[in-house]
């Protein structure tokens, strides 16, 4: 894909009277890019979603596409295309009318438009259940349809609303590798609305996450989850410790987290629980000031000098693994 | 054993209200149409003189084409109608409070009877009339209208007003079953205003769409006090048949009528039920 396909937020905001959804974000998303806008419910992610596809009025602020204002055409102007959360397949039509949908509704003729469905259909293999119902398929066999039903319009950006939220965990699992697997064969940006940062991380090229309507930080999945910017993005994509320190907030990854005896660490803590989780324990301790703390440690290395709840133990980190947090 | 006699025991209430108060009643009627009848008086037997009498008549003929027109005509105005005031209910009013207040208001003229809804009409419709004075006065005509009270006009007229709900209330009922996705889907794909009317709303309307029509071809197929009064017993449909020969004593033909009338509504209703499968809407 051309550098055209770059699609820019410009101070994008939604208001629903009295209430700001989405407060002037601004973002660069790439052509090409596999993005997950991440935040916990409420947060605006599918409102901005939902503006992007044009479901949703632009309170203020715009949408390029390509370098092209976007943000009043009709949805199927823009050259974007959406995946419902529930797929909002039409339970009358069969899974080929499905996918042909926007080509009748273009004036395609039905040989051609059931020729170009097969071969939508082909690319999320599918074909074997072509004349059948919505409502005689799987979670995941519908949303393969629903897949194909977005792309045969051939989007420059495709946009996924929790696209996997209604699937068993198993399945979920499967669907995200199919899901990157597309992304990657046919090229063109993907932006996935999603609550899950195992979600994200495992998906995404670049990893939005938002709060309040604002976007808290935004940058490659591993820069989000190593060091992030504020108390908020790191404990919603998990694995930190959030500390007051003197020196101010710093996150801490658990997994970095060094145990030693009592006083030989920078601070001391009483464990308060130990649970084994297969690879790795983690040890829950309080320290001053009653904050909890959680340290990962391998299995093995804990069972060399285990460690029971009661006792004292020092904790230490290496500089390089503590991020300051703004505010 | 036991376990039967329960299910027995406890399908049986139901089993009596229908046998009692349906199948007796269609069975007494079926048998008196095979009686015979003089002037004075009716008489048990088993003969067929009402059905030769009713089938050799061209009378019955006119009669039931009239019916059919009249069922005809009133569904099609009652589905147009009915449809549109479903999807302004459905889709067009945003909030459920609204939509609650909306509909409970269309159905605010069900407080009165049919008759006073329908008698109201006399005065506005009437040779010297609401209707026609205004029009005078208006310069419209010059004449007062003739047809408009005591024709097949008012009779559709008064049809229409009392049976759209009926048509209304299902529909409705299919619109707000249909998820909300669906139409964003149907516009993220493209469609049109009327291409999503089209393909994907009235698709999952059919079955509220029939069980409407089977109510208002049903209630029109049978109504006689409805066609007596606005066509000032200038038109004839089966149920004033019935009501005829009822009036005159004339039970026997009167129950023939009925039979070939429930007859034919049943086999309209076969037919509908044919083309759209309504099981899933129950």
């Amino acid at each position: 894909m051309t550098k055209n396909a770059d699609l820019e937020l410009v101070a994008l905001t939604k208001r629903y009277s009295g209430t700001v959804a989405v407060d002037a974000i601004a973002h660069h998303f790439k052509a090409g890019v596999y993005a997950c806008l991440l935040g916990p419910s409420g947060c605006g992610k599918s409102s901005t979603l939902r503006m992007i596809a044009g479901h949703e009025t632009v309170s203020d602020g715009s949408i390029l596409l390509g370098g092209k204002d976007v943000s009043h055409l009709p949805p199927a102007k823009r050259g974007t295309a959406m995946m419902f959360q529930s797929y909002a397949l039409f339970p009358h039509l069969s899974v080929r009318d499905n996918v042909g949908f926007s080509l009748r509704m273009a004036g395609t003729d039905k040989v051609t438009r059931d020729r170009r469905a097969d071969e939508m259909l082909e690319l999320v293999e599918m074909t074997a259940l072509a004349d059948r119902k919505p409502d005689q398929l799987s979670g995941g066999q519908q949303q393969r349809v629903a897949l194909a039903r977005a792309l045969i319009t051939r989007p420059q950006v495709l946009l996924l609303d929790e696209p996997l939220s209604a699937l068993d965990p198993f399945l979920r699992i499967r669907m995200r590798a199919e899901l990157k697997r597309l992304q990657r064969e046919l090229g063109i940006s993907f932006i996935h609305v999603t609550h899950g940062q195992d979600e994200a991380l495992a998906l995404a090229d670049e990893i939005i996450v938002m709060n309040d309507a604002r976007i808290e930080q935004a940058g490659p999945a591993r820069d989000v989850f190593n060091a992030p910017k504020t108390a908020f993005v790191a404990r919603f994509m998990g694995g930190h410790n959030v500390l007051d320190l003197p020196q101010g907030k710093v996150a801490l990854r658990s997994d970095q987290m060094i145990v030693m005896p009592a006083k030989a660490g920078r601070v001391d803590g009483r464990i308060t629980g130990v649970e084994y989780q297969g690879t790795h324990v983690a040890l829950t301790a309080q320290i001053a000031g009653s904050q909890d703390v959680t340290a990962l440690i391998p299995e093995a290395q804990f069972f060399e000098t285990p460690k029971a709840p009661g006792e004292v133990i020092g904790l230490g980190w290496d500089d390089i693994a503590a991020h300051p947090l703004a505010s | 054993m036991s376990r039967q006699i329960t299910a027995w025991l406890q399908a049986a209430p139901m089993a009596l209200v229908m046998v009692g108060f349906l199948v007796a009643p269609i069975v007494m009627i079926v048998i008196v149409s095979f009686w015979g009848a003089t002037e004075y008086s009716i008489y048990p037997a088993f003969q067929f003189d009402n059905y030769q009498f009713l089938f050799g008549s061209p009378v019955t003929y006119a009669v039931f084409l009239n019916t059919f027109k009249y069922a005809a005509i009133t569904w099609a105005l009652t589905l147009l109608i009915g449809f549109t005031v479903a999807y302004f209910l459905a889709f067009e009013v945003r909030t459920l409070k609204w939509q609650i207040a909306l509909f409970l208001l269309c159905t605010i003229p069900f407080w009165t009877s049919n008759i006073i809804r329908m008698i109201s009409w006399i005065p506005f419709l009437g040779r010297n009339g609401l209707a026609n004075s205004t029009l005078i006065s208006w310069g419209v005509i010059d004449e007062p209208l003739e047809w408009l009270l005591f024709s097949d006009f008012s009779v559709i007229l008064a049809f229409v007003h009392l049976y759209t709900l009926f048509m209304v209330v299902p529909i409705f009922n299919s619109m707000m079953r249909i998820d909300r996705a669906l139409i964003e889907a149907a516009r993220d794909n493209g469609a049109s205003a009327a291409q999503t009317l089209r393909h994907v709303i009235i698709p999952l309307c059919k079955p509220g769409i029939m069980i409407g029509t089977i109510f208002v071809t049903t209630l029109v197929m049978g109504d006689f006090i409805t066609v007596r009064f606005m066509s000032g017993s200038q038109r004839a449909n089966v149920g004033r048949l019935i009501s005829n020969d009822i009036s005159l004593l004339q039970y026997p033909s009167a129950s023939a009528t009925a039979v070939v009338l429930l007859c034919t509504v049943l086999i309209v209703i076969a037919l509908l039920l044919r083309l759209v499968d309504i099981r899933k809407e129950l």
